[in-house]
């Protein structure tokens, strides 16, 4: 299946990016074939409202079945749930070290958006 | 490597004031002027643009003439009101009016509405004296949803990264609506500046509510206070009651006038009771961040 | 100077606005509605932090919600063809396959998405986004506009507080500090915009921005200076070189500080003021009628 991971790098060792809404990118890991793409979210870095909505959409058109990132807003959540995506949520520094905890079954799912909207 | 942003609910207490007095101060920090509708930090700092970049934001709609029928469809299906028609009927956008929404372009039987995208202002990487600042220009009439403000944090945090900074000094504007939210989240800390009038006070009261929902420490500094001692305690025993901090009061000085016509901060402007206040003020802020 | 007939009926909008917070809009707005003579509207436009009614101080009141139109969706008929996030340009409305789901916060009512419906799933229902006050004092009708605190739009709002603008009487409009759209909201359809500014460089810097607002907006416009000896003469400099009318000056006055900061209206604490502002106004409805340059 593929994860989708939030970071701001290119590689399994760069940065888990803490915010999911306006990630930089999205390093989509398969773990059938246990490769990647990473994928460009800069348009939504932009994005003046909808940004979580915006991400949401493009991970699930990228096929992901899971999400994994530090804190996923309420927009960007309903969106997730919606579409079926599991969102998991770590502190975890890399992206390796985040699928680490991953296949270990260390990791914590999300019931619910963990922070707020940016608009209340 | 910290981040403060300095905001006051109600226009005009003295926060670009008090903004330029820790520039001043600070040492190794990058500086973002967040109050894009009506920036006025730069005039104190001085900044030598070393990027500009045009900044767009949504779509605007515009009549192609020579395609139009004036049938007037577009015009019955604004909702904004931004479709005017003249005495010979000709049809044309007000692009003040405009609000991107797309449904005339989308309706239009002659396909007679282009869609380009908006230039709504322009944003900059300036050196100053104070180190490197990042700051913006919003066009007139332009959407201020804080994407633009959001824009200069994001860059600001580049820079401080590249540069190894210990401080991001954000100058943030009024109110409380989006382009106030975008310029606080994420941060780790908010200096309130508030005066002592009850206009202040009920701005100050709905701007600590937004930051509590953020879960931002706010840090109250009472400018001119002793204008009206009265309210001055009234403020403060109110932000202590709501979890925030009372770092400091600054009094009525004219020298904070004086020090902008001379296009200087307080601090570099000469010895004043307001500078030492800030200076002071400053220390506590270096303390608790 | 020869004084106009004041006859305080004469119709005119007028709009008080400025580039820079703090300037002193509301405490001009405020005082000129409570020294006109006749009937007058005062419109508090600044619905996110508005502060008129501090210093009005009305009798009784009624409340009026200001509603907005959002989609709603009827699932059943919904078949996921995402026509409607197609056209949505505010990410409002997202379809997902099977279900579309709808941010009524992000909405800014357009109407594109239920237009577009192919199978009529969609329906526009309203949502209360703010609330109108409408209440009286003396011979001011006041009507308070407050943004509902997590809203993110002024616009709708605004709008709703404009409608009261009267066609037989004098009405003052508040506006919001700023050049971007919730001014502009404000300011649209005045007869005469006052920009208030302070003689200092921020307040030169924001009015110049205020300026070119108004000028591209077409509307007619003067300054009134705030605090006017606190500063120096950049502001004077710059009206006279552009050719602009400085239509009044407040002088720094400790008395008028201490008022405000209190919450009582500049006419309680400096009654003087009074003629110097019903001269204002009808300076104001003698240009906008055209019987002085």
């Amino acid at each position: 299946m593929k994860i989708a991971l939030t970071t701001s790098g290119n590689d399994m060792s760069a940065a888990l990016d803490s915010r999911f809404g306006r990630a930089a990118r999205f390093l989509m890991y398969d773990t059938d074939s246990d490769s990647f793409t990473v994928i460009d979210n800069a348009q939504n870095l932009n994005a003046p409202q909808g940004a979580g909505i915006q991400s949401a959409r493009l991970v699930s058109d990228a096929g992901a079945e899971a999400v994994i990132t530090g804190h996923c807003g309420p927009k960007a959540f309903q969106v997730l749930k919606q579409a079926g995506i599991a969102i998991y949520q770590t502190s975890a520094p890399t992206v390796q070290a985040a699928l680490d905890l991953f296949k270990k079954n260390e990791m914590q799912e999300l019931t619910d958006a963990d922070v707020n909207s940016h608009w209340l | 490597m910290k981040e403060l942003v300095i905001i006051s609910g109600k226009g005009g207490t003295g926060k670009t004031s008090i903004t330029a007095g820790f520039a001043s101060l600070a040492r190794n920090a990058v500086l973002a002027d967040c109050d894009v509708d009506a920036a006025d930090l730069h005039l104190v700092l001085d900044p030598h643009p070393v990027k500009k970049t045009v900044f767009i934001s949504g779509h605007e709609a515009g009549i192609m003439p020579d395609k139009c029928s004036d049938c007037g469809l577009c015009r019955t299906l604004c909702r904004f009101d931004a479709i005017t028609m003249d005495s010979e009927g000709r049809h044309a956008i007000n692009p003040f009016a405009c609000e991107g929404c797309g449904v005339c372009v989308r309706f239009c039987p002659e396909q007679a509405i282009a869609f380009p995208e908006r230039e709504c202002g322009e944003w900059f990487i300036s050196d100053t004296r104070n180190g490197t600042m990042v700051h913006a220009r919003l066009g007139i009439a332009a959407e201020n949803s804080g994407k633009l403000v959001s824009l200069v944090r994001k860059e600001a945090r580049r820079i401080a990264e590249e540069q190894n900074a210990e401080l991001i000094l954000v100058d943030g504007p009024p109110g409380i609506g989006c382009p106030v939210i975008a310029s606080i989240t994420g941060a780790d800390c908010i200096a309130a500046v508030t005066e002592p009038t009850l206009s202040g006070k009920h701005d100050l009261e709905r701007l600590m509510t937004l930051a509590r929902h953020f879960k931002i420490p706010v840090k109250v500094i009472v400018n001119k206070w002793d204008i009206n001692q009265r309210l001055t305690a009234e403020i403060e025993k109110g932000a202590v009651a709501s979890n925030a901090a009372v770092i400091g009061r600054v009094s009525y000085d004219r020298n904070i006038t004086a020090a902008q016509i001379a296009g200087k901060s307080i601090i570099e402007f000469g010895p004043s009771t307001a500078a030492d206040e800030i200076m002071k003020i400053w220390e506590k802020v270096c303390q608790k961040i | 100077m020869l004084m106009s007939t004041v006859t305080g009926c004469k119709p005119v909008k007028l709009a008080l606005a400025s580039g820079k917070g703090g300037t002193g809009k509301t405490t001009l707005s405020t005082a000129l509605a409570l020294s006109a003579r006749g009937p007058v509207w005062l419109l508090d436009c600044d619905v996110e932090e508005p502060n008129c009614h501090i210093f009005i101080q009305p009798e009784s009141q009624r409340t009026v919600p200001v509603p907005v139109p959002v989609p709603v969706i009827d699932d059943t008929k919904c078949t996921g063809c995402g026509a409607c996030g197609e056209i949505c340009q505010f990410n409002a409305i997202v379809p997902l396959g099977k279900k579309t789901l709808v941010f009524p916060e992000l909405c800014h009512s357009c109407g594109g998405c239920a237009r577009v419906c192919p199978s009529g799933a969609i329906t526009e229902q309203d949502i209360i986004v703010g609330t109108l006050e409408i209440s009286t004092r003396d011979h001011v009708t006041f009507v308070k506009g407050q943004l509902d605190v997590g809203r993110a739009m002024s616009g709708p709002v605004i709008k709703a507080v404009k409608q009261f603008a009267s066609d037989d009487h004098v009405t003052v409009i508040d506006c919001p500090p700023g050049t971007s759209c919730p001014m502009i909201a404000a300011v649209s359809g005045v007869d005469f915009v006052l920009l208030v500014t302070e003689p200092t460089p921020f307040g030169l810097h924001d009015l110049r921005l205020a300026v070119e607002t108004v000028r591209t907006l077409g509307l007619p416009f003067g300054v009134a200076i705030n605090r006017s000896d606190a500063g120096d003469d950049r502001v004077e400099t710059y009206c006279r070189d552009e050719d602009i009318a400085v239509m009044v000056r407040i002088p720094e006055d400790r008395r008028i500080a201490e008022a405000y900061s209190n919450g009582n209206v500049l006419t309680a604490a400096v009654p003087e003021y009074i003629p110097v502002l019903q001269r204002l106004i009808a300076d104001i409805q003698d240009r906008v009628t055209g019987r002085q340059p």
